[in-house]
């Protein structure tokens, strides 16, 4: 921890990792709780795996054919927004199954990925920061481009919030008083597919689901209005992130990897704690009750 | 607005006299796969009307609700609101459902799901002032004031019920239409529901589906039975025996009302079609 700190002021990078996690918790919180309380997780994870696809065949187009615009940021987003695309449609047009579409483009987009990853020279520490991420790494315009992708996504919810409300609620109601569920649910996956393009710099790909959905579901434990998890989770997020490069840094541990630890701790913790407390006030209500009996008599 | 009605009736005046009709069904038809569920129907609803739709289970009386709605086309025959497609009108009908389905799970106060009412009144950004104005006016008439910081998933049957009638005040519909507003609720709670039907007649149109005779002949100013047939009459001609009757299937009583015409539904089933010029589907 104290390395830590002598080298955040020191360093470039540790300050622009810091930066890239404040950024990143902001969508976090916020698309997060929306994740959460529509059920979204494993639709989430259709969208995380083509984020591979679309970083795999960046590189490739980078390296082997020298395409030097298209960097794995710009392939993640633009694979990312397709299969939010896919998706919408396929579940609103195609009367299909949900979930056997989600695990279509789920696979389709890794497998994707894979063979423009294997095509690519270098391929194998490329793949390990796509999977697993690499916080570290991030660079001056890699943050850029995040902050620009968390500025489309805050302001799509705050414009649209009403409306992501009511649709996650009461969508059958909703589209009979004329409200445009399918425009909106679609945004909403739109939203969805940035947050986890910006999640996925910080903790990868394979853990991004827990990143979106651990600090909002900790926040549920307290909140009672979607915004006010929102708010919370957001929180959290930026205590899950920057402690998580905090701690790693000494030990050089993953840093992806002791985020989540450190989010999924906090959970486990929170889920307990409110059992115990829960008990225990219990016990309190029943003693007062029959001290009171007691008195009585 | 002080004053209160003494009968049903009294509360709404004649239909000849209250201008147009708002509901029109002309010799409608409605099947689902070939099977017949309403045959030949023809009614019109007038205006500021306490309307209630009564008919045994499966009688169409959920079918009649989708079509005013423009939900379902009608295979023969159309069907108008305010003169219009209903599909076209639908904003002008408040309709609360008989169920929703809803996650008990989710973070939502009753304020926030009446203010869902007025979600499609603007495009973008947060509710206005009056929106939440006008959502909390609505709790007020829905006697719902004090819990409107309350998670909507805590709130009895009859007051997430009254909740949702607020969702559709909030609209400024000129149409309610209730589909079985009491199915899930107890007599005490269902008369407080009606008294409030009773109470925004007032301003607007109300058709409410039921299949408690009791309560609907209190306060209904007309009547519509359905039993794949059906008519419309006022309150006043209608006797509650032969409400019974028409339950029981009594029809030979039936048809000594001459404004109220209901025929034996095996009888008028086997009526054929009438033509329909421009016969709609929309």
């Amino acid at each position: 921890m104290s390395l830590f700190w002598e080298h955040f002021f020191n360093h470039a990078f540790l300050q622009y990792a810091i930066l890239a996690g404040l950024l990143a918790s902001v969508a976090c919180g916020v698309v997060g709780s929306f994740v959460v309380v529509r059920r979204m997780t494993y639709l989430a994870g259709a969208i995380a795996h083509c984020v591979l696809g679309g970083m795999g065949a960046a590189r490739y187009l980078q390296r082997v054919q020298g395409v030097t615009w298209m960097t794995p940021f710009l392939g993640a987003t633009f694979a990312a927004v397709v299969a939010a695309l896919i998706i919408s449609v396929v579940t609103f047009k195609g009367r299909q199954r949900e979930d056997t579409v989600l695990s279509a483009v789920w696979a389709i987009g890794m497998a994707t990925g894979i063979s423009f990853i294997t095509a690519t020279p270098g391929y194998s520490e490329d793949l390990m920061s796509y999977l697993f991420g690499n916080i570290l790494m991030v660079g001056a315009s890699d943050l850029l481009h995040i902050a620009m992708l968390d500025a489309v996504v805050v302001a799509l919810m705050f414009l649209f919030y009403d409306k992501f409300l009511v649709i996650s609620f009461l969508p059958e109601l909703a589209r009979l008083r004329g409200v445009r569920v399918d425009v909106y649910h679609t945004a909403l996956l739109v939203l969805t597919s940035l947050t986890v393009v910006i999640l996925t710099q910080v903790v990868g790909l394979v853990m991004v689901i827990a990143l979106l959905t651990l600090p909002a579901a900790t926040a549920f434990q307290f909140a009672g209005r979607l915004w006010s998890a929102m708010i919370i989770a957001a929180g959290l997020c930026v205590l899950f992130t920057i402690g998580g490069i905090a701690l790693s840094y000494g030990p050089e541990l993953p840093v992806g990897a002791t985020v989540i630890q450190l989010a999924g701790g906090v959970y486990l913790l929170v889920l307990f704690g409110k059992k115990v407390w829960r008990r225990l006030h219990q016990r309190a209500i029943t003693n007062r009750s029959s001290n009171a009996a007691e008195q009585k008599i | 607005m002080t004053r209160t009605p003494e009968t049903a009736a009294e509360l709404s005046p004649e239909p000849s006299a209250n201008a147009r009709p708002v509901i029109e069904f002309e010799d409608v038809c409605f099947a689902y796969n070939r099977e017949e569920v309403l045959h030949n129907i023809s009614l019109s609803v007038p205006g500021q009307t306490l309307t209630a739709v009564v008919g045994p289970n499966g009688a169409g009386k959920s079918t009649f609700v989708k079509l005013t709605l423009g939900l379902l086309s009608p295979v023969r025959g159309r069907v108008r609101v305010f003169g219009d497609a209903p599909a076209r009108v639908r904003r002008r009908i408040g309709y609360v459902p008989q169920h929703i389905q809803f996650d008990s799970d989710f973070p939502v106060s009753a304020l926030d799901v009446v203010l869902m009412g007025r979600a499609e009144k603007h495009w973008i950004g947060p509710y206005r002032r009056t929106d939440r104005d006008k959502a909390e006016k609505a709790l007020v008439q829905v006697q719902l004031q004090q819990l409107a910081r309350r998670s909507f998933s805590s709130l009895s049957g009859g007051e997430r019920q009254r909740v949702l009638i607020a969702q559709a005040l909030v609209a400024n519909p000129e149409i309610l239409l209730l589909d079985e507003p009491t199915a899930n609720v107890d007599t005490q709670v269902e008369h407080e529901i009606y008294e409030l039907l009773h109470e925004l007649n007032r301003q607007m149109t109300i058709v409410v589906v039921s299949h408690n005779l009791n309560v609907v002949t209190r306060h209904a100013s007309h009547l519509i039975c359905v039993n794949r047939v059906a008519s419309l009459c006022r309150m006043t001609e209608m006797t509650e025996d032969r409400i019974h009757a028409f339950y029981r299937g009594d029809m030979a009583m039936l048809q000594h009302s001459a404004d109220c015409q209901i025929f034996d539904p095996s009888n008028a089933m086997r009526e054929p079609h009438h033509d329909v010029k421009g016969e709609d589907r929309s």
